[in-house]
């Protein structure tokens, strides 16, 4: 029955069965029930509607909220129900793949989708650049209006983010950087075309001008916009199959994205040199957003024809995608703690006279109380709690590993000081 | 139609819409050196009207992401960096424009609201390390001090604790290509346009000094001084010596310095200019001329003293108007020629060294040539038997006309005495002299030639002891032998023993 369904699905599911509500449509009806739960993170509340309501579109079963609720038109009889649900759990909340994907550093090869590595590792912090290459200030004066552009169109993006990791942005522009890679011209487009198995080869010369961030630890997502040089334009990149891509824009895992913006040849060849270039930073910052939320692994996979999923607006994160980030996020940050614990210990093993000093003990205690709580919380289905013990727990066993007295070399093994000797 | 299109040409000459924030100036002083060699100076100066303090997010344009996130995130107020190699050799060469240390010297003025200075200054000195290839993370407590006299703050100053100041020098630390390779990355343009093309290291490696600096310091945004912006100064002196190069003229070029010359301007600098020092010394009395005729002269007062300089604008369109490359020449206009000089340098075990000068020398005065040289060691089947004689430098040849004091009537030469005809005079008021100095007697070092032997003596005594115990030990048998009753000889001598009263054998 209903609650053996619920049970099945997953952790924190509760299903209600509110009074008649006359408001006529989706989203509205998904604000004002926001207003009466406890979205806490990690939960999910959906509600089930009779079939003939008109609350949904015709044709839709299941509608996604933007937080963390969803309505389910209950119809054809349980057994439809239990598959909705558990489909909307898959879609919502975390699945065996998902969470395979977050150990995907831990587990064989053969066992994963081809997808599986393109994630960004968990962080305590991510630093965001946000640069515009200009091959040929001679020919192009570019300017881009990067400070209200970021105002605007990231920075609530990274505040929703914020539970998940410390986020800085900055911005550049760089001249005369050039890509590694010549584009081919195509007779019959008129164009400049970048083939897609070349794309590789762009990405080595330019990050040598990209600088290091040299203030922080933390990893750095490099966001490129790249304006041709007058000899190059227009400048396309081709697909696998020869089209060329619609938004003219690439990105690599782990590392970040580059997007090449035309600019319009002049009407008249006689105008001035240097034309001057303003860049259209909506376009821009759609597609860098759109890639910012592959490289953390928040894309939406296929979903079923009756599924219909509200529109973000400007926060261009939803709560359940946040909550899909977290619980992968959590498993990531205690897998690698263990790992490094296990390495720490294998260590001792090897080397039998290295001195641990008090507080590296502390550290380890620490790290190993705050596993074991983060694994507690996680099972009882309380995602904030278990996310903070886990950062903890990363926090207290890299400091323990990296101290500068564990170093491997200080450290001579017995028969060497025996030749000493000798 | 028309005057649409001329309004769209007008907004589109009137420049980028948005008022910049950031500058840049390049410069490059040439001044030629009372030696003859020439000093290049190379100035990049960015300039930022913003706030490097407050504000999380940064934009960067002109201003280095890497050096603008360094301050912000340090509490920097000003930074000194200086790589040197060489020495400026004051006495030859003159007051310097800009000095630095030989090795790597770093002073940096903190912000008050710095908790701890150490800390920060370690940091730093990490950072600086990466960001320059230079192996500045040697710097610690044991090379770091606070000085309180010296050393204030070169920009804008609130106060000055002393306390947040730390200097640091490693005088050994070599500057060489990977130091300058990330210096020009800091450029707005790199290498790739304006001055900055000239920067080449195969040439610029290749002379009496280099030292490359980074001054970073807040300024006055405008004369009232209301406002503070950041001003990036990358500084580089390089001093050639055009004689060991050349052909022993004073002469010089741009092409002949830098291997290069000036082609094109950086868009972005607002002002680009060329500065060569053509102020005439009293010394020589000596005119300059420098080629292509400089736009403009410039005058000014410069270490206390009155300097003319001729201006050339890189981007002035008349520059480039007559040929595409700008190369700078300067000649020097003498009423006689007094100086010619012709180096050969030796080649080991080929030729000797060949120094030729021809040179006036004024009246009543000593004139000192000195040459420094170093002894090396030859290989050991190149000495002569006596090598502690020492190894003889052939005299000097001065070779003279001297002006006499009578004058000589041009005679046949088969009428005069062989006396007066071995030199042959061209006109009568001054005769042919050729003198030769004393030979030179160097003591060269010679390594000790009896080793040899006494290698193979301690050698052979080694073996043959060894060798000959163990074969010794080895082989040798014992047998035990019978005492034999004797023959004829020996039974006579015991008869003789009987009878002397001693043993018998």
């Amino acid at each position: 029955d209903l609650a053996s369904a619920a049970s099945q699905g997953g952790m924190g599911i509760g299903v209600k069965f509110p009074a008649l509500l006359a408001p006529p449509s989706s989203p509205e009806a998904d604000a004002a029930l926001h207003l009466l739960q406890d979205a806490s993170l990690g939960s999910l509340t959906v509600y089930v509607v009779p079939e003939t309501s008109s609350l949904l579109p015709q044709g839709i079963s299941v509608y996604v909220g933007k937080h963390r609720s969803a309505l389910v038109r209950a119809g054809g009889g349980l057994a439809t129900l239990r598959t909705r649900i558990r489909q909307l759990t898959q879609v919502m909340s975390f699945t065996a793949s998902s969470i395979a994907a977050a150990l995907s550093d831990r587990v064989p090869d053969g066992q994963l989708s081809p997808d599986a590595r393109r994630h960004l590792k968990s962080s305590l912090g991510y630093e965001i650049t946000f640069s515009l290459l200009n091959p040929d200030p001679k020919s192009h004066t570019v300017d881009w209006d990067i400070e209200d552009a970021v105002n605007r169109y990231v920075q609530p993006v990274l505040d929703k983010l914020s539970l998940v990791a410390n986020f800085s942005v900055d911005s550049q522009i760089l001249y005369y950087a050039v890509l590694g890679v010549t584009p081919r011209f195509d007779k019959e487009s008129s164009s400049f075309l970048l083939s897609a198995h070349s794309l590789p080869h762009v990405i080595n010369p330019v990050e040598a001008r990209l600088g290091s961030s040299a203030a922080s630890l933390y990893p750095v997502l490099n966001f490129l916009l790249y304006v041709p040089e007058r000899s190059h334009s227009p400048l396309y990149i081709q697909d696998k199959d020869g089209t060329p891509v619609s938004t003219n824009a690439f990105h690599s895992p782990r590392w970040g994205g580059i997007m090449i913006y035309n600019v319009e040849a002049p009407a008249s060849p006689q105008a001035s040199l240097p034309l001057h270039v303003d860049v259209d930073m909506v376009r821009v910052m759609e597609v860098f957003l759109a890639q910012l939320r592959l490289l953390f692994g928040l894309s939406r996979e296929e979903l079923p024809a009756e599924f219909l999923l509200e529109s973000l607006g400007n926060e261009g994160l939803a709560d359940w995608e946040l909550d899909r980030l977290l619980w992968a996020h959590t498993v990531e940050n205690i897998a690698t703690v263990s790992t490094t614990l296990t390495s720490l210990a294998q260590l001792l093993d090897k080397i039998g006279n290295i001195v641990i000093k008090d507080d590296v003990a502390s550290e380890v205690y620490r790290a190993v109380a705050s596993v074991q709580s983060a694994m507690a919380e996680l099972a009882t289905g309380h995602l904030h709690s278990a996310f903070q013990a886990s950062k903890e727990a990363v926090t207290s066993s890299e400091r323990a590993f990296f101290d500068p007295s564990l170093l491997h070399l200080l450290y001579f093994p017995d028969d060497q000081k025996f030749a000493i000797y000798i | 139609m028309l005057a649409a299109a001329a309004l769209l040409l007008l907004l589109l000459a009137a420049g980028p819409g948005r008022a910049r924030r950031d500058a840049l100036r390049e410069e490059l002083l040439l001044s030629p050196l009372p030696a003859g060699e020439v000093a290049a100076t190379f100035q990049f100066r960015t300039r930022w009207d913003a706030d490097l303090q407050r504000g999380a997010v940064s934009h960067y344009r002109l201003f280095p992401k890497a050096l603008g996130r360094l301050v912000a995130a340090l509490g920097v107020r000003e930074l000194h960096l200086a790589l040197t190699q060489g020495f400026w050799r004051t006495q030859a060469w003159g007051q310097p424009p800009l000095q630095a240390p030989a090795g790597a010297e770093l002073w940096v003025w903190f912000q008050p609201t710095v908790t701890n200075v150490d800390k920060a200054w370690k940091e730093l000195s990490n950072v600086l390390s990466g960001i320059f290839c230079a192996s500045l993370n040697f710097i610690d407590s044991t090379n770091t001090v606070t000085p309180t006299a010296s050393f204030k703050p070169l920009g804008l100053a609130n106060g000055t604790d002393h306390h947040l100041l730390r200097y640091a020098v490693l005088p050994r630390e070599v500057v060489c290509t990977e130091n300058l390779t990330p210096w020009k990355k800091l450029l707005p343009c790199g290498s790739k346009a304006g001055l900055a093309v000239l920067l080449k290291a195969e040439r610029l490696f290749h002379s009496s000094y280099h030292s490359q600096a980074v001054h970073i310091r807040p300024v006055c945004r405008d004369a009232s001084c209301l406002a503070v912006s950041w001003e990036l100064r990358q500084t580089l002196t390089v001093v050639f010596d055009t004689f060991s190069s050349g052909q022993g003229k004073k002469d010089w070029s741009l092409f002949k310095m830098f291997s290069r010359t000036l082609t094109d301007t950086c868009p972005l600098a607002s002002q680009s200019k060329v500065y060569v020092d053509i102020s005439p010394k009293n010394k020589e009395k000596e005119l300059l001329e420098v080629t292509p005729t400089p736009a403009s002269v410039h005058e000014a007062i410069v270490q206390g003293d009155k300097r003319t300089y001729a201006v050339y604008d890189l981007l002035s369109p008349s520059l480039f108007n007559t040929s595409r490359s700008l190369n700078v020449q300067l000649k020097w206009k003498r009423p006689q020629d007094s100086c010619y000089i012709h180096y050969q340098p030796a080649q080991d075990r080929r030729r000797p060294h060949l120094l030729e000068m021809l040179i006036q020398l004024p009246a009543n005065s000593v004139t000192k040539i000195t040459i420094q040289f170093e002894r090396a060691l030859l290989k050991w089947t190149e000495y002569p038997p006596d090598p502690n004689h020492g190894f003889y430098v052939s005299s000097s040849v001065l070779s003279a006309l001297v002006p006499s004091i009578s004058a000589m009537k041009n005679m046949d030469v088969e009428q005069s005495p062989l006396f007066t005809s071995l030199f042959p005079s061209s006109d009568g008021s001054s005769y042919f002299v050729r003198l030769y100095t004393e030979p030179l007697l160097v003591n060269l070092p010679t390594p000790d030639f009896s080793m040899p032997y006494n290698v193979i003596c301690l050698t052979c005594t080694v073996v043959a002891v060894c060798y000959g115990s163990f074969y010794n030990l080895l082989t040798r048998t014992f047998h035990v032998e019978e005492p034999s009753r004797g023959g004829l000889a020996k039974r006579l001598a015991n008869v003789i023993r009987k009878f002397r009263g001693v043993p018998p054998l």
